[in-house]
């Protein structure tokens, strides 16, 4: 911009050509995108005829769409400046409490899920608060209530059951429609797709619709950009961390529900570990780890990415063992070449804001 | 003279036992820049803070529009129409132009569940708002933090004025400009006065202080140390009086000589 009053209209033309260019490479899931293309083509090349078919697609969507869940919530937190280290154990804890009360109380299940999703939103309200109460960093609040749950989780179950893991939840009452809800298989083409991709789909474009195109959203961003600024703005910002917090808590119930009509059963060790999982998808797609910027459809391709991974690696006919490397290569990768564009971007940026100053 | 749009009598504010302000009073007219000069501990942020309505006094009364108030939060001043510009803390560098004018008083269309952010009407106004201040913009979705220092506090006092402020509390706009950045800055700030606003200017630099301001006032530990109007007082004086290497009465000698020359 200029502080001129009048501006210098042939400038204008070269600027909209490089506008183009920019306003696409601006965007924060750009990295996404080609890592995403980068990988498929890498698995494309080293096992063809089993990844370019309808099968190989269902195969890297089943994972892909749950840990896409997580990840646009978490995405969503992170771009309000928090971080959420409970939301792994927390898909367990929650098919935990479920499984119990629908297998040990003899509850309809819907009336069991339904305190299981209280439950977690009581959590990630209590997380929330306890960031703003304290001041400390969510990283430290959110790691306590992780172990907190990560002991509960083996603690409660052992004294119930007397096992590690609740069975037979498919023998409660309302079973069949909780599993038609949440996580069903549909077969299109032949080969059985899961219906949680819907899921993802779905929640991937409300969650984005929210971030963009609501004051919300604006609020999010505000929030991780500058809680001071947002507070003077007359931001809420109390409000939204919390809300954020218990977005994250409710998506991981929903996960978790969809893990219990998918395997009938609840492991006390369901989830840990898969917190950092969805923290790196969503820093994949764009996210920056200090708040403020990022993408809720890039951490549902960063989600795809991890999807594409963990299929081809097996498609590939590799030592499944070496999964979590090639992660890590995968994330080195597409964080660098996430800021390779935005780089690009900011030089092109600079490039046409002088090209204005000198068209002056 | 028109009837002061804020005022402030015997402000006295504690903090534990320490003595931020005592005894200040203080009155801000429309259409007036009014700077409030102090070094370093002055007092000039607690008074800032009082009058913005982050805090509460301890003692005093705070008038506006004739009317006595209470603030308890930044938002019931805003809500009155004292808006304040903070150094720094105003605009949020990773957001684009059009988010940080309307943070907080978003536009909105729709119905129900389908209410949605007005985001052409919000960048359609970012540009012909500024551009009534005289600020051309290319690209509303440009991030503020791409912006010089100048730009970003003059959309910040532009912001301020579209949304109905009648009084705008500008906390060291300048501080941390180059000369030509603070420039532009004080130009917007005469701006501002002339639309009618009673503009209230913290600085500790005179020089910025004396080309805009109407009136001066100059705390010194938590005291109002004097409260003159243009002309009354050489820039000179001010740098003295805010430093605390002269008192009053030595300005007054001054002064006089001065009276006497002429």
């Amino acid at each position: 911009m200029t502080t001129k009053a009048i501006g210098a209209a042939p400038a204008d033309v070269h600027t909209a050509e490089v506008g183009l260019v920019r306003g696409w490479l601006r965007r924060p899931e750009v990295g996404a995108i080609i890592g995403a293309g980068v990988v498929w083509l890498f698995f494309a090349a080293i096992t063809p005829t089993n990844w370019i078919s309808v099968q190989g697609i269902a195969r890297i969507l089943d994972p892909a769409s749950t840990l896409g869940i997580m990840a646009i919530a978490v995405a969503l937190l992170m771009i309000g400046g928090e971080f959420d280290l409970s939301t792994g154990v927390m898909t367990g804890t929650t098919g935990l409490v479920a499984g119990l009360l629908s297998t040990r109380l003899g509850w309809h299940l819907w009336p069991s899920m339904f305190v299981a999703l209280i439950f977690a939103l009581g959590v990630g309200y209590l997380n929330g608060m306890m960031v703003i109460k304290t001041g400390l960093p969510s990283f430290i609040v959110t790691l306590a209530t992780f172990f907190v749950l990560r002991g509960a989780n083996v603690g409660v179950t052992r004294l119930v059951t007397d096992q590690v893991y609740v069975g037979g939840i498919d023998r409660a009452v309302g079973f069949m429609p909780a599993r038609l809800f949440f996580n069903t298989g549909v077969t299109l083409f032949g080969i059985e797709f899961r219906t949680s991709i819907l899921w993802w789909v779905v929640l991937t474009c409300l969650a984005s619709w929210v971030l963009l195109r609501t004051r919300y959203g604006s609020w999010i961003f505000a929030t991780g950009g500058d809680a001071q600024a947002a507070r003077n703005a007359g931001v809420p910002v109390a409000h939204v961390k919390i809300a954020l917090f218990m977005t994250t808590a409710g998506a991981a119930w929903l996960v978790g529900m969809m893990n219990v009509v998918r395997l009938r059963s609840a492991v006390a060790s369901q989830g840990i570990g898969q917190e950092f999982v969805y923290i790196i998808a969503a820093t994949i797609g764009g996210c920056l780890l200090t708040g403020g910027y990022g993408s809720v459809v890039g951490a549902a391709i960063g989600a795809a990415i991890f999807g594409m991974a963990q299929v081809g690696i097996v498609f590939a006919g590799w030592d499944t063992d070496w999964f979590y490397s090639f992660l890590g290569v995968t994330l080195l990768v597409a964080v660098l070449v996430n800021n390779y564009t935005r780089r690009r971007a900011e030089q092109i940026s600079v490039a046409a804001a002088k090209m204005r100053t000198e068209g002056e | 003279m028109p009837e002061p749009i804020l005022e402030v009598r015997h402000i006295t504010k504690l903090f534990g036992s320490v003595i931020a302000l005592s005894d200040v009073s203080a009155k801000i007219y429309p259409g007036e820049v009014t700077c409030l000069l102090g070094d370093n501990g002055a007092g000039k942020s607690t008074l800032i803070k009082i009058l913005s309505g982050v805090y509460q006094p301890t003692e005093g009364e705070y008038y506006f529009e004739g009317r006595r108030v209470v603030f308890n939060s930044p938002r019931e001043a805003l809500d009155h129409g004292i808006a304040t510009v903070y150094q720094d803390l105003s605009l949020i560098p990773l957001m684009p132009i059009w988010r940080n004018f309307f943070l907080g008083s978003e536009p909105e269309k729709g119905w129900g569940p389908f209410r949605r952010y007005d985001i052409d009407l919000a960048k359609r106004t970012v540009r012909t708002e500024l551009a009534k201040m005289g600020i051309i913009i290319r690209d509303p979705d440009q991030p503020v933090g791409t912006m010089s220092g100048g730009e970003r506090q003059s959309i910040a006092i532009c912001r301020a004025i579209y949304f109905g402020a009648k009084v705008l509390i500008l906390d060291e706009p300048t501080a941390a400009l180059g000369v030509k950045q603070a420039g532009i800055v004080l130009h917007y700030i005469v701006q501002a006065k002339r639309r009618g606003l009673g503009v209230i200017f913290i600085t500790h630099n005179p020089n910025h202080a004396y080309p805009v301001g109407d009136r001066f006032i100059i705390l010194r530990r938590g005291r109002v140390l004097g409260d003159f109007r243009k002309g009354e007082v050489e820039k000179d004086a001010l740098m003295n009086l805010m430093a605390g290497g002269e008192d009053l009465a030595q300005l007054q000698r001054e002064l006089e000589q001065t009276g006497e020359e002429q």
